[in-house]
């Protein structure tokens, strides 16, 4: 298995080695020559979106990263990376990868200031999750399933291929969510095996 | 301090990592500076260049002044505090600034102490020429490292001399035997806890970025290639002929630091670049202040 970890800017390093960790090789995703090697899942990482969305469209990787996506790739987004996945976002018309159906609301606990610790449930795990300057989900489509929520507010949600979080597990020592998206890796190799 | 909040202003550094922290004076300015890929806005009345053109004692920016770039962008937006004056801190974390930097582009307001940054909620960045810098900043509650350089310039130099000078640190602590570590936290005049973080992780507690001097995409490669983890623009943006293909230009050149071949492109037909000042030249030395 490898992972292919988007490095366009941000926090991607902490989720290169969150996976050396759990012994899953991975390779920075810069430009885009770097889509032709072979990959079996994709991170988008924390970061700031804004940034992170005219990169992609600069580097002319926008399109293709869309097109793996609907075309199933596994994919797994952190903050920042949530935003770039979804197929809304509040208060702009702008929007970048969306291929996600849901709305999220940028910068949703306000400034630095509101930045947060929680402790709460995500699959069955407490799991520890910090916010930075975090967005939450606002609406899911209908085939969106929710995974947290804290105090009403959707945190984790999965759309088939697609997982969504707004806080940062790469930032913890516990692998609940990455070990989540493994998972959904393992299940597509193990489909496209079986056919 | 509660630990937790240092944490989470460390981690905001770490979101902003492979990213340009721009300067910018107006809410129009700071859109161009968003629209062209800036991971964070730094607000202030005049830039280095400016300052060091017109003289004189420069203090914290007027907060309405900053409030109005808070409104134009989502990005984080930071400001500056002169060293030492924790009352502008205090004024800059009342108005929920996301970053406060304890400048030495602005005049010192206290030639001895630093503001403890352990007594506030909102993080600090703050300039070093040196892992004694650094680490003594470190332990006064910053939690993030920028260069010192030589702010206004244009002139790369002195960002790349700290920047050597402080991975060579770094690698010589990393090296020597446990047993030198105590010499070592007495000669950098910080504590022992952090000369030991350093020699086991290779790396400083926290994150850092290049500043001072940054004007063109190759000093910015230069910069990362070095080990800068993000870097800093002050006025080697909006005091060249086209800011904003400038500033694009330097987005991408942090990202693909190690790609000449798109160095190459990325540096064509980018307009006059600042004029810049030798630092021979100019006979105030801002990284002087504050050590």
């Amino acid at each position: 298995m490898n992972i292919g970890v988007l490095a366009v800017q941000g926090a991607f390093a902490e989720h290169v080695s969150m996976l050396e960790k759990m012994n899953v090789a991975s390779f920075e995703i810069r430009k885009k020559s770097d889509l032709d090697k072979h990959f079996d899942g994709l991170i988008l990482p924390g970061g700031e979106s804004t940034v992170m969305g005219k990169l992609l469209i600069d580097l002319d990787m926008l399109s293709l990263i869309r097109d793996y996506i609907n075309n199933g790739m596994p994919v797994f987004g952190t903050c920042a990376g949530m935003i770039l996945l979804a197929k809304k976002i509040e208060d702009t018309k702008a929007s970048h990868i969306a291929t996600m159906d849901i709305t999220v609301m940028r910068n949703a606990y306000g400034r630095q200031l509101g930045s947060f610790n929680a402790v709460s449930e995500f699959l069955n795990e407490r799991i520890n999750m910090p916010f930075i300057r975090a967005p939450y989900i606002k609406t899911v489509g209908s085939e969106v399933k929710v995974l947290t929520a804290i105090d009403g507010k959707i945190v984790a949600a999965q759309q088939n291929n697609q997982l969504a979080v707004a806080f940062h597990p790469e930032l913890t020592e516990e692998t609940a969510v990455h070990e989540h998206f493994l998972n959904i890796i393992k299940k597509k190799i193990n489909l496209t095996n079986a056919n | 301090m509660p630990n937790e909040r240092y944490n989470l202003n460390k981690e905001l550094a770490q979101m902003l990592k492979g990213g340009v922290i721009m300067d910018v004076t107006t809410p129009e300015q700071a859109k161009i500076a968003e629209k062209a890929g800036a991971c964070a806005v730094m607000a202030l009345e005049r830039i280095p260049a400016d300052i060091r053109a017109a003289g004189g004692v420069s203090r914290m920016s007027d907060p309405n002044m900053i409030r109005g770039i808070q409104n134009a962008v989502s990005i984080p937006v930071m400001a500056k505090c002169r060293i030492g004056h924790f009352a502008e801190a205090q004024i800059l974390e009342a108005i929920e600034i996301d970053y406060i930097d304890e400048s030495e582009v602005l005049s010192p307001a206290d030639d001895v102490y630093h503001i403890d940054k352990t007594k506030f909620k909102v993080p600090f960045v703050c300039g070093a020429k040196d892992l004694g810098e650094a680490l003594r900043r470190i332990n006064e509650g910053a939690s993030m490292i920028r260069t010192k350089g030589e702010p206004g310039t244009g002139d790369v130099v002195q960002a790349v001399r700290h920047m050597r000078m402080l991975q060579s640190e770094i690698r010589r602590l990393k090296s020597i035997s446990e047993d030198e570590l105590y010499d070592a936290a007495k000669q950098l005049q910080v504590p022992y806890d952090l000369v030991l973080y350093v020699h086991e992780n290779g790396r400083l507690p926290v994150v850092n970025f290049a500043a001072g001097g940054v004007a063109t995409p190759a000093d910015a490669a230069l910069m990362m290639q070095l080990g800068a983890e993000g870097v800093f623009v002050g006025s080697g943006i909006f005091k060249s002929g086209n800011p904003e293909k400038r500033a694009a230009a330097i987005v991408k050149a942090v990202t693909n630091y190690n790609d000449p071949k798109m160095l190459a492109e990325l540096s064509e037909d980018l307009g006059e670049a600042m004029v810049g000042i030798n630092e021979s030249e100019i006979e105030l030395l801002m990284a002087e202040r504050g050590k």
